[in-house]
């Protein structure tokens, strides 16, 4: 019994802090992907949404178009489409660094506390 | 429970009985055959109260034992934790002591026996602070003689000792690891600085990747000093992190290469207009699949503005069909023209070395006809280039047919009947086969005056040597192998400058391949998630950006990094040394604490 209650005393001390969801490796990843991630899904909101033609070939359309205004709506709708897209994408982005960022932060302080 | 032998240290398993006998002579018996057996006797005592007081005397000794046991134990932990704190220092001081001490075994000891001498090599510049700091070494050790410090004369080649610093030290561990320069011959790490990132640029040409690159080398070089205090033995971070200032300056060329690509992540930047407009009229372009914008004059109407873009490729070729087909012409003969402008450099620093250790003969029978073939061959060519780009325009000049991208000719074939003496043909029964007035005369006198060069490099030195030798019968001169050794390298010379020509091709093989897989990479990743009509395109876009840009960077930046990092290595070891570097010498290794230090720890 004794040797129970030793066991128990070592092993399951309680914890104050909640422990980290990933490393700090991980973290710091995520950290720099997500700030990636939101300038260049940004940056290409905005071109999509000043009609670039660069961005042409990523819009969907159909192979073959027998009016001209159907092919014109269809463009149209296809840029915008992607321009939101593209900016709910960076919107995750930004909750995703939020998260990283709080990760990394706490990884940190549980390296200096020990 | 078992006891531990004190002599071994191993576990014994003891059993303990009791024996009960009567009389003399079986007490002898039983004592003999316990002796026999190695067991230990015990004196059992008769009476009980005897047997208790015995068994708490041996209680009292074991708990005895036992206490001094443990205060030996604490008492032996504390010295050494006192001693761990000045291990370290002690195996520095050892450390050091024991590499002045294999130092000093190298002097001398005089004839008198009183004072050590020493041969070594120093750097000249430092003469004065090597002065200095053996006069400081005097007042430190508090003795009235001073050392004196000579100058000797030595047949021994010296060792090569170049100053760098943190920025140059990187490039020039580059050039030592193909080979240490020879004393005093021309170092090629201080043209590498700028070179290097260069070609390596060309291969690399993207701006998105270029940033990318750059931003970690920044973020090395910023946090320097935390990340060399960390003392990490990865040996691959250790490569990168030692390379930072390296991938610092590829990425900025990579940079500028990108805009002059127009190539970020396989997107063009639109930022001055194109220069191309369509010419057709709408009710045409619904019912063609393709159609080429011509840029000539038709009429009145030229499918291009008449003023080239700003900075770097127009891009309207990122949505050209024939996209490949037009960058392929242009950088290979980039390429090509790069090639020989970077050989004839090594060609002339070879003039410097020749110059500097006053050979006249190597001028005279190895650099003019070096030049000379390798310019006569291949800047000809490099110069037929820039006359092919300047001489021709779509639909010709003023509407010159002969003028016009009907009648322009190859340079490969052109090159090719030059070199077998062969009259060119023309491509179209109108055209004129030559690009210029006398063309087919003038190569004939090149080629003739580079074909002249091969037995001028092969013959002329050993005959001059054999005649300066015959003035000087003492030495030992070898004919033979003089002359085998020049053929060898004539022959290394005249056929390397085609294959080392051919070689820079990879210039445009690099950048092709780059280009392509960064293209497929987004049209096979990214486009996915930019495909769906939905909101859920966003989360979709949001996952699938997250696996583009890890492929991006381990594939891209990574991957194709180390490849064009390889062979730009390739292409400056090969194509540029081996026109001048003889790479025979051997590193200055002064006697230094840092280093024993650092390759003890290393060691560890």
């Amino acid at each position: 019994q004794t040797c129970l209650i030793h066991f128990i005393k070592r092993y399951c001390k309680p914890n104050p802090e909640r422990m980290a969801l990933c490393g700090p490796k991980l973290s710091l990843c995520c950290t720099v992907l997500s700030a990636w991630g939101i300038i260049q899904l940004m940056l290409m909101g905005v071109f999509f949404y000043v009609r670039s033609v660069a961005l042409i070939e990523d819009i969907p359309l159909e192979e073959e178009y027998d009016q001209m205004s159907k092919l014109h709506t269809d463009m149209e709708n296809g840029y915008q489409q992607n321009a939101y897209n593209c900016w709910i994408a960076a919107l995750l982005y930004l909750v995703t660094l939020c998260i990283s960022v709080q990760q990394f932060w706490m990884n940190n302080k549980s390296t200096y506390r020990v | 429970d078992p006891l531990e032998d004190p002599n071994a240290g191993d576990e014994v398993l003891k059993s303990v009985f009791v024996i009960f006998f009567q009389g003399e002579q079986l007490k002898s018996r039983v004592k003999k055959i316990c002796e026999g057996f190695r067991a230990t006797l015990y004196p059992c005592p008769d009476q009980a109260t005897d047997r208790r007081e015995m068994a708490v005397g041996v209680m009292q000794r074991l708990e005895d034992l036992n206490t001094v046991l443990g205060q030996t134990n604490d008492y032996r932990h504390r010295v050494l934790a006192a001693a761990a704190k000045n291990i370290k220092v002690w195996f520095i001081k050892v450390r050091k002591i024991k590499a002045i001490y294999h130092t000093l075994n190298y002097f001398n000891l005089d004839t008198s026996q009183k004072c050590l001498i020493a041969e070594c090599w120093i750097p000249r510049l430092d003469m004065e602070a090597i002065q200095l700091a053996l006069r400081r070494g005097t007042e430190a050790s508090g003795s009235t003689i001073a050392p004196i410090l000579n100058e000797m004369q030595t047949t021994e080649s010296p060792p090569t000792f170049f100053r760098t610093n943190k920025f140059t030290g990187a490039f020039q561990a580059l050039i030592n690891a193909y080979g240490v320069a020879s004393y005093r011959e021309m170092n090629p790490a201080v043209y590498t600085i700028i070179t290097f990132p260069f070609l390596f640029a060309i291969m690399f040409g993207d701006a998105g990747h270029g940033t990318i690159a750059f931003l970690f080398a920044m973020w090395c070089i910023v946090k320097e000093k935390q990340l060399l205090a960390r003392k990490s033995d990865n040996e691959i971070w250790n490569y990168f992190f030692n390379g930072r200032y390296l991938i610092a300056l590829m990425g900025i060329f990579s940079i500028y290469t990108g805009l002059i690509y127009n190539d970020i992540f396989s997107k063009s930047l639109n930022i001055f207009g194109t220069s191309w407009q369509v010419t057709l009229s709408m009710k045409d372009i619904q019912h063609v699949k393709d159609s080429m914008i011509d840029p000539a004059m038709r009429g009145n109407v030229s499918g291009y503005h008449g003023t080239p873009y700003p900075f770097g490729v127009d891009p309207i070729w990122q949505i050209a069909t024939n996209k490949i087909v037009f960058l392929n012409s242009f950088k290979m003969k980039v390429s090509i023209i790069l090639g020989v402008i970077h050989m004839l450099f090594g060609v002339v620093i070879s003039f410097l070395n020749s110059k500097y250790f006053n050979k006249p003969v190597n001028i005279f029978c190895e650099f003019i006809p070096q030049v000379v073939f390798l310019s006569f061959m291949f800047g000809y060519l490099a110069l037929l280039m820039f006359h092919k780009w300047t001489a021709y325009v779509a639909g010709g000049f003023d509407g010159d047919y002969f003028t016009s991208e009907r009648c322009a000719p190859s340079i490969l074939i052109t090159f090719i009947n030059m070199a077998l003496m062969k009259n060119n043909e023309p491509d179209a029964p109108e055209c004129d086969p030559y690009m210029y007035a006398g063309q087919s005369g003038l190569q004939t006198l090149l080629l003739l005056i580079a074909l002249v060069c091969i037995p001028w490099m092969l013959f002329a030195k050993p005959f001059l040597l054999k005649k300066a030798a015959a003035s000087k019968p003492n030495e030992h001169f070898d004919f033979a192998e003089v002359m085998i050794l020049q053929g060898i390298h004539t022959i290394e010379y005249a056929l390397g400058t085609i294959s080392h020509t051919a070689s820079y091709l990879r210039l445009w093989a690099l950048s092709l391949a780059h280009a392509q897989l960064s293209e497929v990479l987004w049209n096979m990743v990214l486009r996915i998630g930019l495909a769906w009509n939905d909101w859920y395109g966003g989360v979709l876009l949001w996952a699938l950006f997250g696996a583009w840009a890890g492929l991006t960077v381990g594939i891209l930046c990574l991957m194709e990094g180390l490849s064009a990092f390889l062979h730009t290595l390739r292409l400056h070891w090969v194509e540029f040394q081996t026109k001048f570097y003889q790479g025979q010498g051997y590193l200055f290794v002064p006697f230094s604490f840092e280093t024993i230090l650092k390759q003890a720890e290393a060691a560890e």
